[in-house]
């Protein structure tokens, strides 16, 4: 990846106003970057700066920023949580947009810790008022910068893993679709049950690895079959998930797991290679956005 | 499940055995972690290890899918009608000790007799002296979840009468001293030669393994029964306050055999199983073969009200409904009243990833699947029950397929809540979880922290995410961090272009 954008395609961004016009101030959006996107998938996160930067957004990273806390809110750990979720509001309380490359994360704060402090002198307030100003990535791009806005090019075949919480909680659905729809040369196939969980689900992932990886085998099962190039995601815990899982197979051979016995249909063949998966930022950046 | 004695005619003892989990074939990375025998890891891994049922439950939830979408775009509007049965529910809860009491009235009204039973114990010693009054020897049954919830079958053996469940699948699971694997199909997880098998056991000679065979000795035996029998057992899907009528649905036809041909008709209702009115009803009866197996309708819809009357050709001489509570209060007036709503369609495990893989039977209690994982704990205790909660990715398909809205992944949440208010968690859960809260605001403790974990806690198998490096890699952990790249170069990059 690495090379984000060309000087050229800066400058043109630039002249062409995108979100800046002569009228109104340039947006200015400060980045969450995630825990896991700081520690795993730094590409996620430059992406997001470089797409942000060519569409004409100012993007801040603030420094004193941790993590949305909901590792231990789903594991019932609500008065540990609260530590993390006023940081946050401390934190991003005062900045017009708060973007993240997750749709989890962002759900977190703008589902749970209005729940999670409510009734909190002083801070339930606070908790809607800053939920308010959180975007998950694609979301932000179709609500706040103008989808018309963007213009990429990427030559390829993929399938788009819907995630959970973006979907059924966050509600964001048809936006990183609408987003990828802007990418020239991309074809999006359809995955079977992409309804379904892949299995991360935070600590369900170590509490009950084997149900966990049983999931993660039918979702890479299903990505197989789409014969797609690669799968694109909108949520890293679903592709450290599916990847690590994908790269055990690999390693282990056919054998998915010594633990169940695999059932032919819900455990990928042998022959499923294992399919590179990209953020949905990644691919706009690898696409040469603008 | 403090009054429920397992019984052992009807069900397997909770699994108990950990299968082996580690073997000749142990990839590399699989972890020596000890799996706690008789926990939900435990059953689900023996569940995981029958390709049979996995193929099955998946193939069951894939075709209902299908299905329920057909239904549903007829329906036209799924979401008003969910809003509506949410509704009728919702009001008919918090107003429950009304129409408990209108019910009860016009159950009496009819000439049938009203049993409250606080319990398990209470609702089984209720029915097992009505069965020795009336003499009843042998005794039909028609699916129902409650009686499995209190182990009447055991009750009444026990007592010296014969049980004989009619349900098809019900039927299969008692010969072979199986329980059932999911609310509305309770054989889900049998295959059809394994039914021929238990049937030819059962005749004591070779049965088929033929779909149209295998029915036609159940019918046969099953028929028999029907008209031999003292007493009829039935639960009861809704209560009609308005009327005091019992509303029971079945494709089978089995549950109108049942309540009409033997002299007595004995209800189990649980507490909650109440709408107001038929208007109400008509609502939920339209939802609910919808969602529990994709069907338009339901085969037989039978209303009993009360017992055989003057004109009557037929029918029951007397009617009995023993409304159970067993620890249904325990929710009412909580945050979890709401799992009170559930009209037990089992659309939760239809659509549930968990269930999907685990298996009914791993949620160890009568009650599978989500709505399982929430009302066991809740009205059997959460300390026995302290696995449950955690049986799910919170993924939300299950509160998505709710037709009553019951939230059900945001009631797993506050159950693991509860659990670590309690101080039943694990310590070291707690411990992580505090050093969590206390990093999470001191950012400088908190970057470091980051950078063990990404260096050292992903390169060992043992420790907390030895249940990560059991299944999968780790994503590389070299180069910069994102902060890092940040410091060096990303801030400047974008100074360099203002």
């Amino acid at each position: 990846m690495g090379n984000l954008q060309t000087d050229e395609s800066r400058a043109s961004s630039r002249a062409t106003g995108r979100a800046t016009s002569a009228t109104s101030k340039p947006l200015r959006a400060a980045l969450f970057v995630t825990c896991l996107a700081d520690s795993f998938y730094p590409d996620v996160g430059k992406s997001v700066v470089g797409v942000l930067r060519a569409l004409g957004v100012e993007v801040t990273f603030p420094e004193g920023q941790t993590c949305c806390g909901q590792v231990t809110f789903n594991s019932g750990y609500w008065a540990d949580t609260k530590a993390a979720a006023k940081r946050f509001i401390e934190v991003f309380e005062h900045e017009e947009y708060v973007v993240m490359p997750s749709g989890s994360c962002a759900s977190m704060v703008r589902e749970q810790y209005p729940q999670l402090l409510d009734g909190e002198p002083g801070w339930a307030d606070r908790a809607l008022s800053t939920a308010a100003r959180v975007y998950e990535f694609s979301e932000f791009l179709v609500k706040v910068v103008g989808l018309e806005k963007i213009h990429a090019t990427y030559h390829g075949t993929a399938t788009y893993h819907t995630s959970c919480h973006m979907t059924r909680q966050l509600q964001v659905v048809d936006e990183p679709l609408a987003v990828l729809s802007r990418v020239n040369g991309l074809q999006l196939v359809p995955l079977r049950n992409n309804q379904d969980c892949c299995g991360f689900g935070g600590t369900f992932s170590v509490k009950l690895p084997e149900v966990s990886a049983a999931m993660a085998d039918e979702k890479l099962q299903h990505m197989a079959e789409t014969k797609a190039d690669f799968v694109i995601a909108s949520d890293l815990g679903c592709m450290m998930h599916l990847t690590g899982r994908a790269a055990r197979q690999t390693h282990a051979g056919a054998t998915p797991s010594s633990s169940v016995t695999p059932s032919s249909s819900l455990t990928p063949s042998a022959s499923s290679a294992p399919l590179p998966m990209k953020h949905v930022a990644q691919v706009l950046a690898e696409g040469g956005l603008v | 499940m403090t009054n429920i004695k397992t019984p052992p005619g009807r069900s397997k003892p909770p699994t108990g055995q950990t299968p082996q989990t580690r073997g000749d074939r142990t990839p590399p990375g699989r972890s020596t972690v000890k799996i706690k025998p008789g926990s939900f890891r435990a059953r689900a891994i023996e569940g995981l290890s029958n390709p049979y049922r996995r193929r099955t439950v998946a193939g069951v939830q894939d075709h209902f899918a299908n299905l329920r979408r057909e239904v549903f775009t007829e329906l036209g509007n799924p979401e008003e009608w969910r809003a509506r049965a949410a509704q009728i529910r919702t009001h008919t809860i918090a107003n429950l000790d009304a129409y408990l009491e209108q019910f009860t009235d016009n159950v009496t009204r009819h000439g049938g007799h009203v049993h409250f039973a606080a319990d398990a114990a209470d609702a089984n010693a209720y029915i097992t002296r009505l069965a020795r009054e009336k003499r009843a020897r042998t005794i039909v049954k028609s699916k129902s979840m409650v009686t499995e919830e209190i182990g009447l079958n055991h009750a009444l053996e026990h007592a010296g009468a014969e049980v004989i469940e009619t349900d098809l699948g019900e039927f299969i699971l008692q010969l072979d001293h199986d329980k059932p694997s999911h609310i509305v199909g309770p054989a889900l997880h049998k295959s059809k030669a394994e039914i021929a098998e238990i049937f030819s056991r059962h005749a004591g000679h070779p049965i088929a393994v033929d779909t149209d065979e295998l029915a036609a000795y159940a019918r046969k035996y099953l028929r028999d029964k029907f008209f031999a029998a003292d007493m009829g057992i039935t639960g009861c899907n809704f209560g009609v306050a308005e009327s005091g009528s019992v509303v029971i649905v079945s494709n089978e036809g089995n549950a109108r055999m049942t309540s009409s041909l033997p002299k007595v008709h004995v209800v189990v209702m649980g507490m909650e199983r109440l709408v107001p009115s038929f208007a109400d009803l008509d609502i939920l009866l339209t939802l609910l073969p919808k969602v529990a197996s994709g069907q338009r309708t339901i085969s037989y819809v039978t209303a009993i009200h009360g017992p055989k009357q003057a004109p009557d050709l037929d029918g029951p001489e007397e009617l009995h409904i023993v409304i159970v509570d067993n620890g249904r209060s325990n929710m009412l007036g909580t945050e979890y009243q709401q799992a009170l709503n559930c009209i037990r369609c089992g659309n939760c495990s239809n659509v549930c990833p968990v269930y999907r893989h685990a298996g009914g039977h791993a949620y160890g209690g009568v009650y599978n699947g989500p709505i399982g994982a929430i009302i066991t704990p809740l009205m059997e205790g959460i300390e026995k029950w302290k696995d449950l909660p955690y049986a799910s990715s919170l993924c939300g398909a299950c509160t998505d397929a709710c037709p009553v809205k019951i939230p059900l992944h945001e009631y797993l949440v506050a159950l693991r809540r509860d659990i670590s208010e309690a101080g039943i968690d694990s310590w070291g859960e707690r411990m992580a979880a505090h050093l969590f809260g206390w990093g999470a605001s001191h950012p400088g403790a908190f970057s470091m922290g980051q950078s063990i974990l990404k260096t050292g806690l992903t390169a060992t198998k043992v420790g907390p995410l030895g249940g990560w490096k059991s299944e999968r890699e780790f994503p590389s952990s070299a180069g910069q961090t994102f902060r890092e790249w940040w410091h060096k170069e990303g801030e400047r990059e974008g100074e360099r272009e203002r």
